[in-house]
């Protein structure tokens, strides 16, 4: 343990002063993108603008950060939009259904809160255990639940939305709207989730586990590393933070439809790439993701404050940007 | 032998009691197909709840009638819907809501060819001429409707912004009739971006617009969910009063709101998922009515204020 450490310690200042694009690619990619913005539209930079951009991306930045831990291990998990919308769905109706007995206060969300964030690490063990012990694929797995969360919020619904009531509406609401110290709450999650993320992904064994399982899963096996436990965990911590960011999500408009969440997992998977993860596993970075999905969030805000496309081809500006910002850090492979 | 006579007089007894009382008819029973998209957002959820309850209705009624409804959740399982129906389940009719009316065109050609009755319900297929019957909202009355109420509330102008739904033809119809309607007034669209007939997308765009004005007066939302997602954000930006909201096509809490007379919501334009119900028991007509059912049949658009809401609210539907 201890050799494994002075190693990492010795490697991390010889990273830090060669030019690493893949870190630095995405970073150059969001550098440029705010200079974009500002000489668009004199209001991006502004204090609403930033915070809206930031708050909003936290519900799938949540999720990618979870996204980055199962893709570094080599997993993939499709199902986390469907999963959020299900969860969203259960939740609504637990505390719906709890406010008749108990009225309309925090009780009533914590156990709501809780209800979600069990079913999330259900969901969660569910996929990690047909993938570890069923011996099915990831992609399969996840596209089997990611059908079936889809169906089971549908279904809830019965085809139509789910409203969580006006009353505990008002209660909820600075879990998404409300601020402390002038920092919206979500930015505040975000951030905390994303530092004890990076934390773990880089200074804790969980994460060097993930990795080695992801480069090369025999060889990770042959070094004692429980493989299949590994892997069961982070998909585990995907459920968890999936019902960490519906948290979040449903006090926003306090709805749950079959369209919540929709194309969130192609979102996520897309910023743990542009943040420079390998998507074959083996290397992932937490603070990569960060920088990804505000990238993502940052092309949809500069589309909306200006004109300078049509809107028939904000998805074409939108592809563009994303492979720009992941040819940023091919590069660095080629000079390697 | 003599055993199985009384059985047969028997069952053909208690047949004729079943079905006394009804016209000659009776003798064939029917089977209608009816095909929609699966619930992927609110409004095709209270398609889905029309066309259920049209069905119970009818197979009540009408005993020899037998329906066949399928819900699919992209063109390809619509179409081989369509080719179950008619080689399994041998329909006689077809009711269908194309989720992609110019990928289904030709399957639905082939069930014309089969020699079923078609109807079309809400979109347009690219070829005219083949179904009987047309049953469809009214697209560019939503959008003239809606721009009629915009010019009549400005007459001396104002600024607005358009979030429209996804980029297809209906939308194009919508918008094209709702320019058409304020074309010449002096109402300034100050931009106008897709929103995907989402909440968040509503939400998500109405923040940018937000930041990116700081006057606007009115918001077209062309439809409810996304009016939802758009009011949220004009509340979190606290400017709940500089500013109302049109949505469409008559979601229930929309319908709801503007029945108690909300500020932010003065009216909605009605787009009724319940047409589908319509398309359902025209067909029905066909095979049980002896009238005729043949041609179109235009769902309007309606302005739905305060005081006519009450018309076009069903609380049970799930939209």
């Amino acid at each position: 343990m201890s050799a494994t450490e002075t190693t990492l310690t010795k490697r991390e200042p010889a990273r830090r002063w060669s030019p690493n694009l893949r870190v630095l690619g995405p970073l150059l990619a969001l550098i440029l993108l705010v200079i974009l913005g500002a000489s668009l539209n004199g209001n991006f930079l502004s204090p609403s603008n930033i915070t809206n951009v930031l708050a909003r991306s936290s519900f799938i930045g949540i999720i990618a950060v979870g996204a980055t831990f199962v893709i570094t291990s080599g997993g993939l998990d499709l199902s986390v939009g469907s999963m959020a919308a299900f969860l969203a769905g259960v939740m609504i109706i637990v505390i719906n259904a709890l406010v008749p007995r108990f009225g309309t206060g925090w009780s009533v969300i914590l156990i709501g809160m809780a209800a979600g964030v069990a079913l999330g690490g259900a969901a969660g063990l569910g996929n990690g255990l047909l993938v570890t012990r069923g011996r099915i694929e990831a992609f399969i797995v996840t596209l089997g639940t990611m059908g079936i969360f889809r169906s089971l919020v549908t279904f809830l619904a019965n085809g139509g939305t789910l409203s969580l009531n006006f009353d505990v509406m008002d209660t909820y609401n600075p879990v998404y709207y409300g601020s402390v110290l002038g920092l919206p709450v979500p930015i505040i999650v975000f951030a905390v989730v994303a530092i004890l993320g990076d934390i773990a992904m880089r200074r804790m064994p969980f994460g060097r586990h993930c990795a080695a399982i992801g480069s090369n899963e025999q060889v990770a096996r042959y070094s004692a590393i429980h493989v299949d436990t590994v892997r069961l965990l982070t998909y585990v911590l995907q459920g968890v933070l999936v019902a960490v960011a519906t948290l979040l999500y449903v006090p926003r408009l306090g709805s749950a439809s079959s369209a919540t969440g929709v194309l969130w997992e192609l979102e996520a998977i897309a910023a743990v790439i542009i943040g420079g993860t390998t998507l074959r596993g083996g290397y992932g970075r937490v603070w990569g993701t960060v920088i990804g999905v505000i990238i993502l969030s940052l092309i949809d805000n500069i589309l909306n404050l200006t004109n300078i496309v049509s809107p028939y081809l904000n998805g074409a500006f939108q592809g563009v940007i994303i492979i720009l910002a992941v040819l940023l850090q091919r590069s660095r492979r080629a000079n390697q | 032998m003599k055993r199985f006579r009384t059985l047969a007089l028997a069952t053909s007894l208690a047949t004729g009691l079943v079905v006394s009382g009804q016209a000659i008819a009776q003798d064939k029973t029917y089977t209608i197909g009816v095909s929609v998209p699966s619930a992927d957002h609110g409004w095709t959820g209270g398609v889905d709840y029309f066309a259920q309850a049209a069905i119970t209705r009818l197979t009540k009624t009408y005993p020899n009638l037998k329906f066949v409804l399928a819900t699919a959740a992209d063109p390809g399982k619509q179409a081989s819907d369509l080719e179950d129906m008619v080689s399994t389940r041998h329909i006689d009719a077809l009711v269908i809501l194309p989720g992609d009316p110019d990928a289904l065109t030709s399957p639905i050609k082939r069930v014309k060819q089969a020699g079923k009755f078609v109807t079309v319900v809400d979109r347009k297929l690219s070829q005219p001429g083949i179904e009987d019957l047309y049953v469809a909202g009214d697209n560019p009355g939503l959008g003239r409707t809606a721009g009629e109420y915009f010019a009549s509330r400005f007459p001396d102008g104002g600024n607005i912004v358009v979030l429209r739904g996804l980029p297809i033809p209906i939308d194009k119809e919508r918008v094209d009739a709702f320019n058409a309607a304020i074309s010449g007034t002096k109402i300034k669209v100050l931009a106008s971006q897709f929103a995907n007939w989402n909440r968040d997308d509503g939400f998500k765009v109405m923040q940018d617009f937000l930041s990116r004005f700081p006057k606007i007066d009115a918001v077209w939302a062309q439809d409810d969910d996304t009016a939802i997602g758009a009011i949220q954000a004009i509340k979190q930006a606290g400017r709940q009063n500089d500013m109302w909201v049109v949505g469409g096509a008559g979601m229930k809490q929309a319908i709801k709101e503007v029945m108690d007379g909300d500020k932010m919501t003065p009216i909605d334009v009605g787009y009724d998922p319940g047409m589908v119900g319509t398309a359902i028991e025209l067909t029905a007509l066909k095979f049980v009515g002896g009238v005729p059912v043949r041609g179109k049949f235009i769902i309007q658009s309606p302005l739905i204020t305060q005081q006519n809401a009450a018309e076009f609210y069903h609380p049970d539907s799930p939209y």
